[in-house]
């Protein structure tokens, strides 16, 4: 297991060359403190512009701490965080650059789905009132129905809808489908990829759930235990990443340029997620014996590194 | 900004101003009958107003005196603390800058609340004007009842002219604030219900009587202005037509602070012609009544002075609030 490298985040290739590629979302150090508590520390992040970025991370990771700053509802307690160029919540330009569907989707229930629409005419400089109302037609909702009224999975498209016809750079969701049921789950998450399909924007979407991400998420990052664990383009995690199958495995005996993230014990076989640099591929690794690497899912993948973050759930030998 | 301030604050704004609107019609109604009677009757009008505008007269006065505290409540403290609850903030505050969205929500609902208690004190000091009037010129002791409060004293003074829009701005604004100090409404509407008692006792007690240095006179007893002697004690108390009588003491001939003979307590009794006399005595005596007081004529003024103060503090208090939402859950 690695410990003394922990803080520094696995980054994809996009960011190597220190802002050649450009950044929607750039953190340096970036920290969060309520009381005693921080929710998020020591985070140094880029994110590339035009990607459909997932967040995930398991429950009180700082997901939520993490966008809040992206949208500029919380002031870091230390380091610092550029979106789109600017400091977050810093003007009206700023916040027009931003689109942001808070967890939970909330609207103001008194108000009906018009008024919103209204809402976002009036507050927003860039607001597209043709898509908005196209949107809300084409999902089949009545613009003089009461947000109060809506079921869970209207009010996100709801929420979406207003963050979207601001025409933003930068599109923030957190966890929106979290309290839906699969079925409008499922509805909201392929309306969004057809979206973000047809807009050109970037999307940064946190989830507890990869199989809500991976469908739509071209750019992962792992948070877990309020600190960044990897980040990196979906195809070259993917590519990067192995599944290590033993009798017994060693993380010391590793050949160098590959690092054990998790090791499962038990069984006939011990099993590992491995980061694996070398140039073997998928077949078999000699210097372990017995040893075959195969590929690995991105659930287990992100499992790895969330589990690598709690101490509860390591496998001690 | 301003349209989704009004958009949420409509329903309330419409229950307010429907119900100011219900009790000046009322007033407007039994207005021009009162100012008739006062004209038409002599020293008697006092006596002589009927059951039903007694009542008008309190539910009036209680209205004025509330409106602040009530709009303070139902307006000021929930103003941020629904958004906190409801979540709704994160969606506000993403569209628009908070200063902006808190700017809006002050300055609508604060006009809104001024002139709701402007059109509402109004409305009741035309209507009690004759009542007030009457009680202003009564010397000695008034009928009984409780149509006995001058306009300047502390149990009307908030509750007549421009000082109810002041109080208005003020504890909306206040109302707001600690909703964003303690951001959560119950506590908050709490909070400022104690606040606004505390302030406005405190600001009765301690600021009022000294906005204008006060008056100090020596007056002679007499049955013209005696209000009232203790038995126990035999102190005496004297008014003064409208005035507001912050403290009083009976002096002696050297001027001294003394009490007055236990005789004077038959002063008032007997026939008009000894208590001329029994007055008369205690005059020869050197007996004196020294008051410091708020004359009648200094209503306006000190309505004036009153209204500036809590305006002012509004205006320092709205700062208060934006640098405090600012900061809000960040």
């Amino acid at each position: 297991m690695r410990t003394s490298s922990q803080s520094v985040p696995r980054q994809g290739p996009g960011t190597k060359e220190g802002g050649a590629i450009s950044t929607v979302l750039r953190a340096r150090g970036l920290g969060k403190r309520y009381r005693r508590r921080w929710a998020l520390s020591d985070c140094t992040l880029d994110i590339p512009a035009g990607r459909v970025v997932g967040l995930v991370g398991p429950n009180g990771a700082g997901k939520t701490t993490l966008l809040s700053l992206a949208a500029g509802l919380l002031r870091p307690t230390s380091g610092t965080i550029e979106v789109c160029g600017g400091r977050p919540g810093s003007g009206r330009g700023q916040l027009a650059r931003v689109g942001f569907v808070a967890q939970d989707t909330p609207a103001y229930a008194g108000l009906t789905i018009a008024d919103h629409l209204t809402l976002g005419a009036r507050l927003s400089p860039g607001w597209d009132a043709r898509l908005a109302a196209s949107r809300i037609r084409r999902l089949g909702m009545s613009p003089g129905q009461r947000a109060g009224s809506l079921s869970g999975g209207q009010r996100a498209q709801l929420a979406l809808t207003l963050a979207i016809a601001k025409r933003p750079e930068l599109l923030i969701l957190d966890e929106p489908v979290a309290s839906l049921d699969p079925l409008a789950r499922d509805a909201f998450l392929r309306d969004l990829h057809d979206t973000v399909a047809d807009q050109e924007l970037s999307v940064v979407h946190s989830s507890h759930l990869i199989s809500d991400l991976e469908r739509v998420c071209d750019y992962l990052i792992v948070l877990a235990a309020s600190r960044v664990q990897v980040a990196g383009e979906v195809s070259e995690l993917l590519a990067r990443h192995r599944l290590l199958t033993a009798p017994r495995i060693d993380t010391a005996a590793l050949p160098a340029g590959m690092e054990a993230i998790s090791v499962r014990h038990g069984g006939p076989h011990d099993t590992a997620i491995v980061c694996d640099d070398t140039t073997a591929g998928a077949g078999t690794l000699p210097a372990v014996p017995g040893a075959a690497l195969s590929p690995v899912g991105l659930e287990d993948l992100v499992l790895a590194y969330m589990s690598q973050s709690a101490p509860a759930l390591e496998v001690t030998r | 900004m301003i349209w989704l301030t009004w958009r949420q604050f409509r329903t309330q704004a419409a229950v307010t101003f429907g119900a100011i609107t219900v009790l000046a019609a009322i007033l407007a109604a039994t207005g021009p009958q009162l100012a008739h009677l006062a004209s038409s009757s002599s020293n008697d009008f006092l006596s002589r107003v009927s059951g039903a505008d007694r009542a008008l007269w309190i539910i009036g006065s209680l209205a004025v005196l509330a409106a602040p505290a009530l709009m303070g409540l139902f307006w000021g403290a929930p103003l941020i603390t629904r958004e906190l609850d409801a979540g709704t903030y994160r969606l506000a505050w993403t569209q628009t800058t908070r200063t902006r969205w808190l700017a809006a929500k002050l300055s609508l609902l604060g006009l809104a609340a001024m002139t709701a208690a402007g059109l509402l004190s109004l409305a009741v000091t035309w209507w009690a004007s004759p009542i007030d009037a009457a009680i202003a010129s009564q010397k000695g002791i008034l009928p009984p009842g409780l149509l006995v409060f001058p306009r300047l004293s502390p149990e009307m003074f908030a509750a007549r002219g421009i000082a109810p829009l002041g109080y208005a701005a003020f504890f909306f604004v206040l109302g707001v604030t600690i909703g964003v100090a303690v951001r959560r409404t119950l506590p908050a509407m709490a909070l400022l219900l104690t606040a606004f008692a505390v302030v406005q006792i405190g600001m009765t007690t301690f600021v009022r009587p000294h906005l204008i240095p006060a008056e100090q006179r020596t007056e002679v007893i007499s049955a013209a202005n005696l209000l009232n002697i203790n038995v126990n004690n035999s102190v005496t108390v004297i008014g003064r037509p409208g005035a507001w009588v912050s403290s009083q003491q009976t002096i002696n001939a050297a001027g001294q602070p003394a009490k007055p003979p236990s005789w004077v307590l038959k002063c008032p009794a007997g026939s008009a012609a000894t208590s001329q006399a029994c007055y008369a005595r205690l005059a020869q005596l050197g007996y004196r009544q020294q008051i410091t007081f708020q004359p009648a004529s200094r209503f306006w003024p000190l309505q004036r002075n009153e209204t500036v103060i809590y305006l002012v503090l509004t205006v320092v208090l709205a700062g208060l609030c934006t640098w405090w939402t600012r900061r809000l859950l960040s």
